[in-house]
């Protein structure tokens, strides 16, 4: 069999994971399954796009092709504004919307609603300001390296790779070793009880904002990079980020990132075996399977 | 003039009571029960597409249709809709309540999915047309058809209404209220939640998917575009908006907010250059999705809130 699915698999399941590791932190610190999450995939890709240009505009030189890579040093400074941009975005909804409902103590899943209704509203914004036509970064082609044993892949490609997994690490390292990290898992475990040692609990949900957001504008941009920018991708994310949170188990960040390279890879397999039409329901599937036997996820514990 | 609008209007209620409808179905499973469902737009279209398939007459390259009679397409549609709810609810609704939310969520996407790719039943990305509509031999005088159309389905409105409100009054709707406000009560009195609840589900279920077909056979046309995630977030716009828990307030938002949309979207062809006007038309969604928000923060109850007190023996 070809092995090439392999390393389609690879790649898209990194994106899924970056943007799961967002799902699983608010999910298990700020306690619901937030709607919205995939549109900072999409805010983030075209916040992006929107700063690349910019910096392009001023200058050129900033737009040549870097070694390998099909951009220039626009797009790693761009991916920097994107961050932050998205962060302040995922910020502000939390102000207006999030912060406000949990302040009235009010249910669960009023949250999940809220976060439905803000998913379709910066959807459709974004449809406005760029209209619906898809867009990408660069227009330069570029040649697949063989890597052997029939694989093939970009250098753009292999450089997502990287930058997947050195993440995983990092906000792995975050939450294991740094005093930040025991406070979110502290949340985590027990809000009240957090609050009652001492946990600075509004600055945990700020960090948990700012890494979710983070995250996911770093998938938007790779998932712009090698694909296309588009207001619906993070709606056509969203099933495959909860199958990966939850086969993962909730709140497990090692668990997001390997169950999505397994989801990804799942994808790749159903497009080399069943046909492309029939990868999206690759997330449905899995995640129907993970209900059915174990609810609780690979890495998670059960309630 | 005055006939035109009569017929305009006669076609607007009766699409807003489509609406209704799915609303109605909404609310035993939200308002009654607490069950958040966000594959509102999957469900109605197993009911649709399964009405259709019953229906139409035989079509060539397609399974189907069996040219039966519209009760049975309409009833075939409930059904078909309840078995998928009840599937859905088995498998989620004893795990946390967002769960079901999500995976409400994954059958749209997958029903999407089928609509697309299973072109030998659904006819694929062109749907499916000639869909038998009520008094389709009165069509040639839109004013009386329209009229008649706009009756049938107030009437189906109607007696949904009052079966659901006697329903809501019954020990089995005090039951559902139970449960939703204090779980830990409801069980120690010996009611099981899951039971309930997964009846409740599925009870919406089957009257979105009556509601389905209904649109189905007004339209007469029928294709995956129809049920795409706007629906499921219109319809919930509605229910907020009217009042979730209440019946009367379901009816009420569907009208309200069918009128808002379509008022904007005649704005929107109105006000935008006609290369602007799908881009113009994301703004609708914008306006609904901000007005669905501000609602949730500053009147939660919608316009008509909950009716607190049901049972007779305390008024």
């Amino acid at each position: 069999m070809n092995p090439q699915p392999l390393m389609d698999g690879l790649i898209s399941g990194s994106m899924i994971g970056l943007g799961a590791i967002g799902i699983t932190l608010t999910y298990s610190i700020l306690r619901f399954a937030n709607f919205a999450h995939g549109e900072f995939i999409s805010w983030g890709a075209y916040f992006a796009l929107a700063v690349s240009g910019a910096l392009g505009a001023l200058s050129a030189t900033l737009m040549a092709p870097l070694g390998p890579f099909s951009f220039g040093w626009s797009l790693p400074l761009a991916a920097v504004g994107a961050i932050a941009l998205t962060a302040a975005l995922a910020l502000l909804v939390d102000a207006l919307l999030f912060g406000r409902l949990r302040a009235r103590r009010g249910s669960i899943i009023i949250l999940v609603m809220a976060s439905f209704g803000a998913a379709l509203t910066l959807r459709s914004l974004l449809e406005f300001i760029f209209t619906s036509q898809p867009a990408y970064f660069t227009n330069a082609l570029q040649i697949a390296l063989r890597l052997g044993g029939g694989l093939r892949a970009t250098p753009d490609q292999l450089l997502s790779l990287g930058v997947g997994a050195v993440l995983v690490v990092a906000i792995h390292l975050l939450l294991t070793r740094t005093a930040i990290g025991r406070s979110m898992r502290a949340v985590s475990e027990n809000q009240q009880l957090a609050g009652v040692v001492g946990i600075d609990v509004r600055k945990v949900i700020r960090t948990v904002w700012i890494l979710g957001a983070g995250l996911a504008s770093i998938a938007g941009i790779i998932a712009g990079l090698l694909v296309q920018i588009r207001p619906q991708m993070g709606l056509d994310l969203l099933l495959p980020l909860f199958a990966a949170a939850i086969l993962g188990g909730i709140g497990s960040v090692p668990g997001a990132m390997i169950a999505g390279l397994i989801v990804g890879l799942a994808e790749a397999l159903t497009v080399q075996l069943i046909g492309a039409e029939w990868r999206a329901a690759v997330a449905f599937v899995i995640l129907v399977a993970i209900l059915l036997l174990r609810p609780q996820g690979l890495f998670g514990r059960p309630q | 003039m005055i006939l035109d609008l009569v017929s305009y209007g006669a076609f607007f209620l009766t699409m807003a009571l489509t609406f209704a409808i799915i609303c109605l179905g909404l609310n035993v499973q939200w308002g009654q029960t607490g069950l958040f469902n966000v594959g509102v737009a999957g469900f109605v279209a197993v009911g649709a597409y399964a009405s259709a398939l019953l229906t139409t007459p035989d079509a060539p390259g397609r399974l189907g249709g069996f040219g039966l009679p519209m009760p049975v397409g309409w009833i075939g549609g409930a059904l078909a809709t309840a078995f998928v709810t009840l599937l859905v609810g088995a498998l989620t609704i004893r795990l946390r309540a967002d769960y079901l939310a999500i995976a409400t969520f994954g059958v749209a996407v997958a029903v999407q999915l089928c609509l697309l790719n299973l072109e030998a039943i659904t006819g694929g990305p062109f749907g499916i047309g000639f869909i038998p509509r009520p008094f389709g031999s009165m069509a040639g005088d839109p004013l009386l058809f329209g009229l008649l159309n706009l009756a049938i389905l107030g009437a189906v409105v109607v007696a949904l209404y009052l079966a659901l409100e006697r329903l809501l009054r019954s020990p089995w709707g005090r039951v559902l209220r139970a449960i939703r406000e204090d779980e830990a009560a409801a069980l120690a009195l010996g009611k099981s939640a899951v039971r309930f609840r997964l009846q409740a589900f599925t009870i919406g279920g089957a009257i979105m998917g009556l509601a389905g077909a209904t649109q189905a056979h007004f339209i007469g046309f029928i294709a995956p575009d129809n049920y795409s995630p706007t629906l499921t977030f219109q319809v919930w716009a509605m229910l907020i908006v009217g009042g979730s828990g209440n019946n009367r307030g379901a009816i009420l938002g569907a009208v309200v907010v069918w009128g808002i949309w379509a008022i904007s979207a005649s704005a929107v062809s109105a006000i935008f250059p006609p290369d602007q006007q799908a881009r113009a038309a994301a703004l609708q969604i914008v306006m609904i999705g901000v007005a669905l928000c501000a609602i949730l923060l500053l009147r939660p109850r919608g316009i008509l809130g909950e009716v607190q007190v049901i049972s007779r023996h305390l008024a």
